[in-house]
């Protein structure tokens, strides 16, 4: 065989090995896009990506045996506040950890370190009387403000403060001779030149709080407040056992949206995960 | 230079007489982080001194009753119930089966995928996509694949002559199966984080190896792998402490069944707290699994400050 014979099987290995691997990643969201539209007999049949009848009503169904589409719109106003929470909570501690000479900002940073030691299943058995205290059980309050303060949130302002340490300070100075105040040099100096960044926390932000489950599953137990990940193991007849069309149909209706999103912005969200994990 | 500028000509904004410049920047500094400390103190640094407090005690929720008992949750654990230690054996082996399976799945595929080729990006983005996905959408389809004679895996495999078990109901396949479903959902991200760290090796130093004769696997085994040490030390860490919090996944597949098989820590914890009502109980354990994850945090923090000299 030639070279070129040579490298051209070569290629063609490589690609089939790459496909054969990417079956057990791909074929879940497959099966679960199909079975979302099979009978409930069907599904236990003979397996086929390709349902005999389609059952579009299942996707109806999914929206009158729970208020789905309530639960649809908690997840996502929480996961919005809690990003929009989470920016300027962050930026802001970020950037006077960053810029700010002050007593104290060396011990604060030791304090915020360690949190990113603590699981939170470390502080949720008294975050869960604190919240009951509170009087705020059965409410959305926790699942905002628990990411917004916990871990999560130490790990965003220290994206935020490597992001500022590495930012030039020539333009925040110029601010300042302007007669910009500190919080106006943020505003508008440091923030505006840390976009990528604040896309970044933005981004996984979102997903963190969109995907929460250990929260939810600890304070809320009225139908109308459950967020998605709650309500999608809720699909359950009288005896627990799972309801499985529904509870498939339901899923696909939760992870799609976010997968076609990712399917767009894929080099941003990838991007953003990699600066967190290096970073963070 | 800013500094004297300033104060020939002092910023607008907080402006109290006889207030030096540090002073007014160290209260502005304190203002811009109180969000952070107060919602700190709150929601986390009081949970965490009080589930130390809870630690030493004997509180059934249900018997509304707490009663000072030292170290008796602790003791408890690792003498009197036998749980506890088959819980921590489940912990450390689905810490052992994942982080190497994720490491070394999640290096080839960064190794296959960190140079540009017709489909590259095709492929990184399916690797990736479980990553985004809910742990709860992951978990309810596997549950669904891995049925026992029903299930999409088993009837794959009657197909090619394999008789599957009943994965998620037998003790010994019930771990297996939700260590790899777990890894394929999370390899994507330490697939990027290696992806990027063998971009910023110049390919120079590959040339040259390749220029004497070294092979694929000699440059692999003298140039990359080195040069990777401190990337594979960081995913170590988070790989490790990821699976000690897995919860979510445990919780919706097996329910840290069959026969406890795959009952880990904080899905332990979660049911002595919100199950059965032992906080006492539960915040030793919560105690216990801080302390896991510290030692695991620091002591490789240590390994990282070693290999970097």
């Amino acid at each position: 065989m030639t070279t070129k014979q040579w490298r051209f099987l070569n290629r063609t290995l490589w690609t089939v090995s790459l496909l054969i691997a990417a079956v057990p990643f791909v074929f879940p969201f497959l099966w679960m896009l199909s079975s979302g539209f099979k009978s409930a007999a069907e599904i236990f049949g003979q397996p086929s990506l390709i349902p005999t009848v389609w059952h579009w009503e299942n996707f109806v169904e999914v929206f009158t045996y729970q208020p789905f589409a309530r639960q649809y719109f908690n997840s996502l106003y929480i996961a919005v506040s809690v990003t929009g929470l989470t920016l300027v909570v962050a930026s802001l501690a970020g950037y006077a950890l960053a810029r700010l000479r002050f007593a104290g900002a060396g011990l604060l940073m030791l304090f915020l370190v360690s949190a990113l030691m603590v699981p939170e299943e470390v502080t949720i058995v008294p975050n869960f009387f604190l919240i009951r205290w509170m009087g705020l059980t059965d409410t959305h309050l926790p699942l905002i403000l628990l990411p917004v303060f916990g871990p999560h949130g130490v790990m965003a302002t220290f994206l935020m403060r490597q992001y500022f340490v590495a930012l030039p300070k020539e333009l925040e100075e110029a601010g300042r001779m302007d007669g910009l105040t500190t919080l106006g040099v943020w505003w508008k100096i440091a923030l505006p030149m840390s976009r990528p960044a604040l896309a970044a926390v933005a981004i996984i932000t979102f997903l963190f709080s969109w995907n929460l489950f250990l929260e939810p599953l600890v304070f809320l137990s009225s139908l109308e407040l459950f967020t998605l990940p709650l309500a999608l193991s809720n699909f359950t007849d009288p005896y627990g056992a799972p309801l499985w069309h529904l509870q498939l149909a339901a899923t696909s209706l939760a992870v799609v949206p976010i997968l076609a999103v990712y399917i767009i912005a894929q080099r941003q969200i990838v991007e953003s995960f990699a600066m967190s994990g290096v970073k963070g | 230079m800013s500094r004297a500028e300033n104060t020939t000509r002092p910023a607008r904004g907080l402006r109290v007489p006889g207030l030096t410049l540090r002073r007014r920047e160290a209260i502005e500094a304190w203002l811009m982080t109180s969000p952070t400390i107060i919602g700190f103190a709150i929601f986390f640094l009081g949970p965490l001194i009080a589930v130390f407090i809870y630690s030493t005690a004997e509180w059934n929720l249900l018997s509304r009753q707490m009663t000072f008992v030292g170290l008796a949750n602790y003791t408890d654990a690792l003498t009197v119930n036998a749980d506890f230690w088959q819980v921590m054996g489940n912990s450390v082996i689905f810490a052992a089966g994942l982080v190497p399976l994720n490491m070394a799945l999640a290096l080839a595929l960064a190794l296959a995928l960190s140079r540009p080729f017709f489909g590259v990006v095709f492929f990184r983005t399916i690797f990736f996509a479980p990553v985004v996905t809910s742990a709860v959408a992951w978990a309810i389809v596997w549950k669904f694949l891995l049925q026992g004679e029903a299930g999409a895996v088993n009837q794959m495999l009657a197909s090619i002559g394999i008789d599957g078990p009943n994965w998620l109901r037998e003790p010994d396949w019930a771990m297996a199966a939700v260590i790899v479903t777990r890894v394929i959902k999370m390899v994507g991200l330490n697939m990027i984080l290696y992806i990027a760290a063998l971009q910023t090796i110049p390919r120079d130093y590959e040339e040259a190896a390749r220029l004497e004769g070294a092979t694929h696997w000699q440059v692999f085994k003298m140039v990359i792998w080195p040069l990777l040490a401190p990337t594979t030390l960081i995913i170590m860490v988070i790989t490790t402490i990821g699976s000690f919090k897995v919860f979510d996944h445990i919780y919706l597949m097996t329910g840290g069944g069959p026969e406890n098989g795959t009952l880990v820590l904080a899905f332990y914890i979660y049911q002595q707290a919100f199950e059965f009502f032992e906080v006492g109980y539960a915040s030793a354990l919560a105690i216990i699994m801080f302390v896991i994850v510290l030692a695991l945090t620091l002591v490789q923090f240590a390994l990282r400050r070693r290999q970097v000299r």
